[in-house]
């Protein structure tokens, strides 16, 4: 298992050795120690490989990745896997703002809590948050899905188009043009299934509430203008 | 005796002129600002207000064809693995697919390969085409994120990180939903048909403190081999321009507010912004200032149109320029053979600037299918590539006039200045005479 | 636009070493500002005595004799202290205005850097790095302390433009951001009263929170008071003669993060500069929430 200490090598070599992993090479799984708050830490990975980071990282780790699965043994920091394509990034400890912003695809799973703007500009990307988020997440969030254990910060989905947003604790408030909505089977099913991948079992569907766009925004309104 | 008042012809308001009065009618009408392209239409100081100066007794000039007149430019030669060689300083700025047609992308490409030159993306991502059209391409990296993939970001020669826009700065985009074909709204993840609202800031960064971590992330996704550009809007030129070379740009794209292609609020193209003619010396100066200039290249757009135009913006400073709206008159946007349909429109070949409701009768700025037929992108790529050859051969023609070997020669002091506000701007000095506002010992 | 870091210490055997934590943080935000780096240090107050940091483009000119000719004004109390090109001058507390107003008449290299009963303010063009060895930072002992390494945006790049900007006693503040409002801001708190040295929309914000304090609010009224008034970006680290206090704007983009223990409260603008922290592994950490005013005091903590 190729062991990159960054308290000793440099950022480049760590990345340049992910972006360099053949198609179909056996030696896959990194780990990576001392990451000690460094940004950018394993973005661009576009194969199958799997990389364990012991310790906190900086802005932008696992930037989109693309089939990747990207463990980080600590804290994230802004714009974990932003504009992620696909494959898994899991966050053991807390995230800072604007996770998996832009995302579309993937799993992002933040076993802690989330900052301001999780999920901000979403489209695709899935994300799971353990604990909580902060204000203005999934702002003008298009596709895909984000799930809160937790409670929700203020302006939840502000100017949202048609990400789902599942929350199973408060909301402190909702942003523009969202609003709440009936939690159907469908629903529930999608949920199971995305709570299943991201590793929750004490938990069950039926304890979200489901909140999407009310779809005012998508043709402008004169009347709609305190909105904008 | 009795006077009779001689018939006086009613006077309008210059305050509330025609054009005002039916904006305001506009407005009560429909209870919406007026969105549109084409960028400033009032009269702005410009580079029209500069006179190159030649050669005669004190300078020797130089031989037009025999005697050569380099045009080529570098980009990206600060930190980036492989810069950009261009053979001529004037390259195509970033529009959409989806703002433009398919066709108009892919003639655009045509044109600027042809010419050896780059073009560029806009807030909707690669196609395919532009990518197989255009030798040298720049893919935009935008608030909106449409499109964005990392596959694309590998196949792009360059990254342009968009801060702002000439017509905008400040500002974000609106795609209406009319033209949100299936394929545009594929490509930017939103169902067909809704208005697109693009932000005005990045989703995940705020201030060239973080830009710099943003641009190293970029830098190590492409394994540094790729120039990294910022655009920013002619708003406060120094500060702008130093804070991105301060953020590590390879290069600065600085678009004065007529940059024209952007579609937004009439009352923001008119009233933000500064004129190009203002922006590039306060850019040039920032760059002098940290010791950067010509390493970290500086590319001036917004209304240039002609070779003069590009050898002035060069003896001001610039590395290169680049074209927008130019590009797509000569590509047949505004073409009088459509008058007929113009007026249909409620407009006038020229006068077209409805670019972003998609009923182009040009084919360009359009989805519908049987307009954009119209377009052909082979013909149309020729056309451009004429246009591009055209102006630098009159911006050959200019320097080796002023005795130079390359464009890069051009000084400011080859320069004086028609009006006032141009000296004052320019920092040139009025014709027939040594000085300029703001210069001491008057 | 720059890196911010602060350190409030509430355990007192930390305090011989908040020169070197503190120092180590800044240093670790370099990346974040290139253009000048400047501290802020709150040592134990002497009773009686007063501090004043000076500043000279002429140090070998000015500092010398300068003991010497604060002598009379300063009924004979002044001491000064030379670090480079900034000196600390301790005086009788009673002389403190009258001394700093002789100061003005010295020399026109001479700047006041800030004055109160514990700080000592430290700024200058240059890394975080070069700044804080000139300045021997890492031997000094504190409470709290608050540093900020500058990226400029619109103001110039001076010593005077360094961060941080002390317009009060005791008081200082550190700004990552960007504010819209500051010109019309300063010129109606200059009709006031209060005196600019720049043009820095940050030094703006000090006077603001120092007109504030002057007029009876204690820090966390004067930061509440700073959301209504205040337009624009920023992320604030605020010092007082025993406080320290945060505060973002309501949008809150720019970075911020926190850490507490029994031992310490931290500020970063990034988490990298909290890492060499002791005991940050177990830390409290969080990011402070947009609108939110935080306020520590070391009376209340001792």
């Amino acid at each position: 298992m190729p062991v990159f200490d960054l308290a000793a090598t440099p950022l480049r070599a760590l990345n340049q050795a992910l972006h360099g992993v053949a198609p179909g090479a056996n030696d896959t799984a990194f780990e990576v120690l001392n990451p000690r708050g460094q940004h950018a830490v394993a973005v661009g990975i576009d194969g199958p490989v799997t990389v364990t980071v012991r310790g906190s990282v900086g802005y932008y780790c696992a930037g989109m990745n693309d089939g990747g699965t990207v463990t980080v043994q600590g804290s994230a920091g802004p714009g974990v896997a932003e504009n992620m394509m696909s494959g898994t990034v899991v966050i053991e400890g807390d995230a800072s703002q604007y996770a998996g912003a832009t995302g579309r695809g993937g799993l992002l799973v933040i076993k802690g809590n989330a900052a301001s703007r999780c999920g901000i500009s979403m489209k695709g990307i899935d994300i799971v948050v353990h604990g909580s988020i902060g204000h203005m997440s999934a702002f003008m969030g298009q596709t895909g899905s984000l799930v809160v254990l937790g409670d929700a910060g203020e302006a939840l989905g502000d100017s949202l188009y048609e990400a789902k947003l599942f929350v199973r604790g408060s909301v402190k408030s909702l942003g523009a043009d969202c609003i709440e909505k009936p939690m159907r089977a469908e629903h529930r099913e999608h949920l199971a299934v995305l709570l299943d991948r991201a590793g929750v079992t004490d938990v069950r569907p039926e304890e979200f509430r489901r909140y999407g766009s009310a779809r005012t925004l998508y043709s402008f309104n004169i009347d709609n203008a305190d909105a904008y | 005796m009795t006077y009779q008042n001689p018939p006086m012809p009613p006077r309008k308001s210059a305050t509330f002129d025609d054009h005002t009065m039916a904006e305001i009618r506009r407005a009560a009408a429909t209870g919406i600002y007026d969105i549109r392209g084409g960028g400033t239409k009032r009269k702005l100081p410009h580079l029209d207000d500069l006179l190159f100066l030649g050669a005669s007794m004190s300078r020797y000039p130089l031989e037009g064809y025999r005697e050569t007149c380099g045009t080529g430019v570098t980009l990206g030669t600060r930190f980036a693995k492989k810069p950009i060689a261009l053979k001529i300083p004037i390259t195509i700025a970033g529009m959409s697919f989806g703002s433009l047609s398919a066709n108009a992308k892919e003639a655009l490409g045509r044109g600027a390969s042809l010419a050896g030159t780059s073009t560029t993306t806009g807030d909707g991502g690669m196609t395919d085409e532009e990518r197989g059209h255009s030798e040298i391409l720049v893919y935009q990296y935008l608030p909106s994120r449409y499109g964005m993939n990392p596959r694309d970001l590998r196949r792009a020669d360059a990254i342009e990180v968009v801060v702002g826009q000439g017509a905008k700065p400040g500002g974000g985009g609106m795609l209406l939903g009319q033209k949100i074909s299936d394929r545009v709204a594929a490509m930017r993840d939103l169902p067909k048909g809704i208005d697109q609202r693009s932000a005005c800031r990045h989703p995940d960064w705020t201030g060239p403190d973080d830009l710099e971590i943003k641009i190293g992330e970029l830098r190590e996704i492409t394994d540094w081999e790729k120039p990294i550009y910022v655009k920013v809007g002619g708003a406060r030129p120094y500060y702008d321009t130093a804070l991105a070379a301060k953020a590590g740009a390879d290069v600065v794209v600085l678009d004065g507010m007529q940059g024209g292609t952007a579609a937004t609020q009439d009352v923001f193209i008119e009233h933000v912004g500064q004129p190009t003619l203002a922006c590039i010396r306060p850019a040039v100066q920032a760059l002098q200032d940290l010791g950067l200039h010509r390493s970290v290249q500086l590319v001036i757009s917004g209304g240039i149109r002609s070779g003069a135009d590009v050898a002035k913006a060069i003896a001001l400073g610039a590395d290169a320029v680049s074209i927008g709206t130019a590009a797509l008159v000569a590509i047949g946007d505004n073409d009088p053979a459509y008058e007929e349909e113009y007026r249909k429109l409620g407009s006038t070949a020229g006068a077209y600037d409805d670019w972003h409701e998609g009923r182009d009768p040009a084919g360009i700025t359009t989805q519908d299918p049987e307009l954009m037929a119209r377009l052909d992108p082979v013909r149309a790529g020729r056309r451009l590539a004429n246009y591009l050859k055209v102006m630098t051969l009159e911006a050959q023609t200019i320097a080796r006039a002023c005795g130079h070997n390359h464009l890069h020669n051009l000084e400011p002091e080859d320069l004086v200045a028609l009006t006032l506000e141009a000296a004052a701007m320019a920092r040139v000095p009025l014709a027939g005479t040594d000085w300029y506002p703001g210069k001491a010992g008057f | 636009m720059c890196g911010i870091v602060g350190l409030f210490l509430k355990d007192p055997t930390l305090e011989p070493q908040l020169g070197t934590l503190l120092a180590d943080m800044l240093v670790t935000m370099t990346d974040r500002g290139p253009d000048s780096a400047g501290l802020a240090i709150y040592g134990p107050p002497t009773p009686g005595l007063s501090k004043i940091t000076v500043q000279s483009a002429q140090a070998l000119v000015d500092f010398p004799t300068l003991e010497q000719r604060l002598a009379e004004v300063s009924g004979g109390s002044a001491r000064v202290a030379v670090k480079s090109s900034h000196a600390v001058i301790t005086v009788a507390s009673d002389r403190l205005e009258a001394t700093r107003a002789a100061l003005k008449g010295l020399s026109s290299d001479l700047r006041v850097m800030g004055a109160g009963e514990s700080v000592e303010i430290y700024k200058e063009v240059g890394l975080p790095k070069d700044v804080v060895e000139r300045f021997g930072i890492a031997g000094m002992s504190g409470t709290h302390g608050i540093g900020h390494t500058r990226m400029a945006t619109e103001s110039a790049v001076t010593t005077m433009g360094a961060h941080p900007f002390s317009t009060g006693a005791d008081q200082c503040l550190v700004h990552n951001g960007s504010l819209s409002n500051h010109n019309n801001l300063r010129r109606s708190l200059a009709r006031d009263g209060m005196a600019f040295e720049t043009q820095n929309d940050s030094e703006v914000a000090a006077a603001y929170l120092t007109t504030a304090m002057a007029r009876g609010r204690d820090l966390g009224a004067a930061l509440a008071g700073a959301l209504e008034d205040l337009d624009g970006f920023f992320t604030f680290v605020v010092g007082t003669k025993s406080g320290f206090g945060v505060l973002r704007d309501p949008i809150a983009c720019k970075p911020a993060i926190m850490a507490e223990t029994d031992r310490y409260v931290a500020f970063g603008s990034e988490y990298r500069a909290l890492v060499g922290l002791p005991g940050i592994e177990t830390a409290r950490v969080w990011e402070p929430e947009p609108a939110t005013v935080y306020f520590w005091d070391q009376r209340q903590a001792a």
